[in-house]
């Protein structure tokens, strides 16, 4: 039953990794297109960003519920990532509302999208850096040591603040694959191919750079990742896949790519939980929290279960139906005349 | 600013800010499925275009709604991590449904608002429907969860730790269904008066068909609420008088047991010397209120030790407050519906669209109000008789300036709101007028 749970709690992080991340990532696609993206992203976005945020927050209730202490640990010692994160969340998910639903001016709507897009940056950052503090496992439960010690020391340090980037990157990228699969006109697929050759190198970049703070952290990161099996294979899997998507890349291949991307974020997400696994959260100087130390009693799994079996035949078919609909349906009269 | 205060202000920020989006982003679905059942009945278009002026307003509150309440479900485990800790596991159930409840209610709204060009006209209705639908289920399953915390059932306590945890029990505790049924009730009555006091200030400017239509669907919906709403109260007063006696002599400032309880009405609470200034008395009301019999005995405070006392005027206050603004909307409600069947002039009148206007926030009030004394009210508990609320506070310092940032960014998100609806409001307004 456990085992179950630890699956869908996988699945759920994976898709708000991949549709969240998406999301975020075209916050900051914008940013980098200085603008040019908008258009593309707003009609790409408006009608699943909403679905594509409640993934976090199955993630949150299946640790409250099945997980306690990870939940009450991981909020205590990375409280102040964490609200930044809340922050964002808040600022960004308004202003793209607001951007879209407020009346036509031009002032307004500026000011909207900067926020919209430097609050997506700002999100995704600290939600590495946040990411990054759980991987470190520099969390200390003895509340007597010190505002710094407690608070700060877990996520303000050098790989914290490298899988930020990371991850900003990482977003960054899907997002700009997502899109070019939304547009046909040539100079923006000329524009986003570039986009996105330049982000592959530098999410290439990124990782090496996370890897190496870890080692400057004293976290053999490298080396927990050679030593597991299924971690080495998500690597080499999601590298031997970088040849492949730069070719669909040049062809301009767009369900390829999509599936190429989604592939190579589902490996590194894959490589992450196996090194995790089965410590949840890692303790400086006292007992790890593993899924046996936290698991919530039987007949709390039990209905969590149910609850998540029922909502997982409901909501999948359904996120199905709402993504048909917007991704795949033809154009309607209306749209075509706007692109 | 003292730590535990810090942390309880921002909780109370934070649900007092959410619960506003919640409701409306609940009950307008109800509404917009109205109108647009009406435009495909009817064909008039002033109720199409008052179902997509409608949406419009609601996709916004929607996105506040549920960003603020992603925000609550982290801030939870921010504030009170040694609640959630021991809380999770048993009253998590809820909570699981909700996510699933939720999720619906955003996949369909998203249908919904972006559909119309993509669905039959049926299959984008009915869409509507399930957005109302799966949103007051999700309202349910959060007040279910909120009412464990008063009525604890589903485990047993024993040196600190919950054994025994059947979450079932726990998800229909005894509190649930008294708490629910009045939640959901003042939800479409504040929601549908806020709407009708727009639109009656609108209407009084310019006689627009598409007010007319939006103040009768409101107010169809406001006043069934608002006529229920008491009974709906006097069961859940009920309830508390039988699962939390300390908050019922709280609500009343009820300090000294007696049998055939008067009833206070308004007053000023003298904590120190036990007892009510300048209050109006009903001699037996309240025992016959809490217990359904004028001569039963009502616990006052005096049975429970000072230091388990909520903090008694707060809560009167409160009460008190909410109390005379359920009276006051009923009173609406008995206008409008004894207009509709009978003296129908009455709703063309200006004292009637004063009234409304004047009554536009009074539901949102009186929601804040009753949750004040549903939570201090429960103080100095977290969970009734359980844990004491400051045991359960994060050890991090500095929660002040925590509570501060959340205020400011929530303060300026309903200036930013405001704003927004008046420019949605006038853009209407301007494309209609210029029609005629």
């Amino acid at each position: 039953m456990t085992e179950i749970i630890l699956i869908i709690l996988g699945i759920s992080l994976l898709l708000y990794v991949l549709l969240g991340g998406a999301d975020f990532g075209g916050g900051i696609l914008e940013l980098i297109s200085r603008g040019k993206a908008s258009g593309i992203v707003s009609r790409a976005i408006a009608p699943v960003w909403e679905a594509n945020h409640m993934w976090l927050i199955l993630v949150v209730v299946i640790l409250f519920v099945g997980f306690p202490t990870v939940y009450s640990t991981v909020l205590t010692a990375l409280h102040i990532p964490v609200l930044l994160v809340l922050i964002g969340i808040i600022l960004r998910g308004s202003a793209f509302t607001f951007r879209h639903y407020d009346i036509e001016e031009e002032t307004p709507k500026a000011i909207y999208s900067s926020i919209f897009r430097y609050s997506s940056l700002f999100t995704t950052f600290f939600l590495g850096v946040t990411t990054g503090g759980i991987i470190l496992g520099d969390i200390t439960q003895d509340y007597s040591q010190g505002f710094y010690a407690v608070y700060m020391n877990p996520w303000l340090n050098w790989f914290s603040f490298s899988l930020g980037i990371f991850v900003v990157i990482l977003f960054a990228f899907l997002a700009t694959i997502y899109t070019l699969g939304e547009t046909k006109e040539k100079s923006h697929v000329e524009r986003f191919t570039r986009i996105a050759k330049y982000l592959i190198i530098t999410l290439v970049v990124a990782g090496a750079l996370a890897f190496a703070t870890a080692e400057l952290e004293g976290h053999p990161l490298f080396f927990e990742f050679y030593h597991s099996i299924p971690s080495m294979i998500s690597v080499v899997l999601a590298t031997i896949a970088l040849p492949l998507l730069w070719i669909n890349l040049k062809r301009n291949n767009r369900q390829m790519l999509r599936l190429i991307a989604g592939f190579q974020t589902t490996m590194i997400v894959l490589g992450w939980f196996a090194i995790q696994f089965p410590v949840l959260v890692k303790i400086n100087d006292g007992v790890d929290i593993t899924v046996q130390s936290s698991i919530a009693p039987r007949a709390t799994q039990l209905q969590l279960l149910i609850a998540l079996i029922v909502g997982v035949l409901v909501v999948f078919p359904y996120m199905g139906y709402l993504y048909k609909t917007f991704k795949f349906g033809e154009k309607t009269a209306d749209e075509q005349k706007a692109s | 600013m003292d730590e535990f205060l810090a942390a309880r202000l921002q909780m109370a920020v934070s649900l007092g800010f959410h619960i506003v989006f919640a409701c409306i982003g609940m009950v307008m679905p109800w509404f917009m499925f109205v109108a647009e059942w009406k435009w495909l009945k009817t064909k008039n278009p002033v109720y199409l275009d008052l179902a997509k002026a409608w949406a419009k307003g609601t996709a916004i509150f929607f996105a506040v709604g549920a960003v603020s309440g992603t925000v609550l479900s982290f801030e939870l485990g921010m504030l009170w991590p040694t609640f959630m800790e021991h809380a999770g596991p048993i009253f998590g159930m809820p909570f699981s449904w909700e996510g699933t409840a939720f999720f619906v209610e955003a996949i369909a709204l998203g249908l919904w608002l972006y559909g119309w060009n993509r669905l039959s006209d049926k299959v984008h209705l009915y869409t509507g429907m399930v957005v109302g639908i799966a949103g007051v289920a999700s309202g349910i399953f959060v007040i279910s969860a909120n009412a464990w915390m008063n009525a604890p059932a589903g485990f047993d306590w024993i040196d600190g730790q919950a054994y025994n945890i059947d979450p079932v029990a726990a998800m229909f505790n005894k509190a649930w269904f008294a708490q629910s049924h009045h939640m959901i009730i003042a939800a479409f009555s504040a929601t549908g008066f806020a709407v009708a006091g727009v639109h009656a200030l609108l209407f009084m400017k310019n006689r627009l068909e598409i007010h007319a239509k939006a103040l009768t669907i409101a107010l169809a919906f406001a006043s069934v609420a608002a006529f229920l709403q008491p009974l709906s109260g006097d069961h859940a007063a009920k309830n508390v008088a039988k699962l939390q006696p300390a908050k019922l002599a709280a609500f009343e400032s009820h300090f000294e047991t007696q049998k055939s309880a008067p009833l206070i009405i308004g007053g000023i609470p003298d904590v120190e010397n036990r007892e009510v200034n300048f209050a109006i008395k009903i001699p037996g009301a309240l025992s016959f209120l809490a217990h359904g019999d004028f001569n039963a005995e009502v616990k006052g405070l005096e049975e429970f030790p000072e230091e388990e006392w909520p903090p008694v005027p707060i809560v009167h206050y409160s009460f008190q407050l909410m109390v005379a603004i359920g009276m006051f909307l009923m009173l609406l409600s008995v206008i409008f519906l004894a207009g509709t069947y009978k003296w129908k002039h009455w709703l063309e009148k200006r004292w009637w669209m004063l009234l409304l206007v004047f009554a536009t926030p009074l539901g949102f009030i009186a929601i804040q109000a009753g949750w004040v004394v549903t939570e201090v009210g429960r103080q100095p508990w977290i969970i009734y008789g359980i844990m004491k609320t400051k045991d359960a506070l994060t050890p991090m310092p500095g929660i002040q300036y925590t509570f501060y940032t959340i205020s400011a960014v929530y303060l300026l998100l309903s200036f930013i709101i405001v704003w927004l609806m008046s420019r949605q409001i006038k853009m209407l307004q301007s494309k209609y007028l210029k029609h005629d």
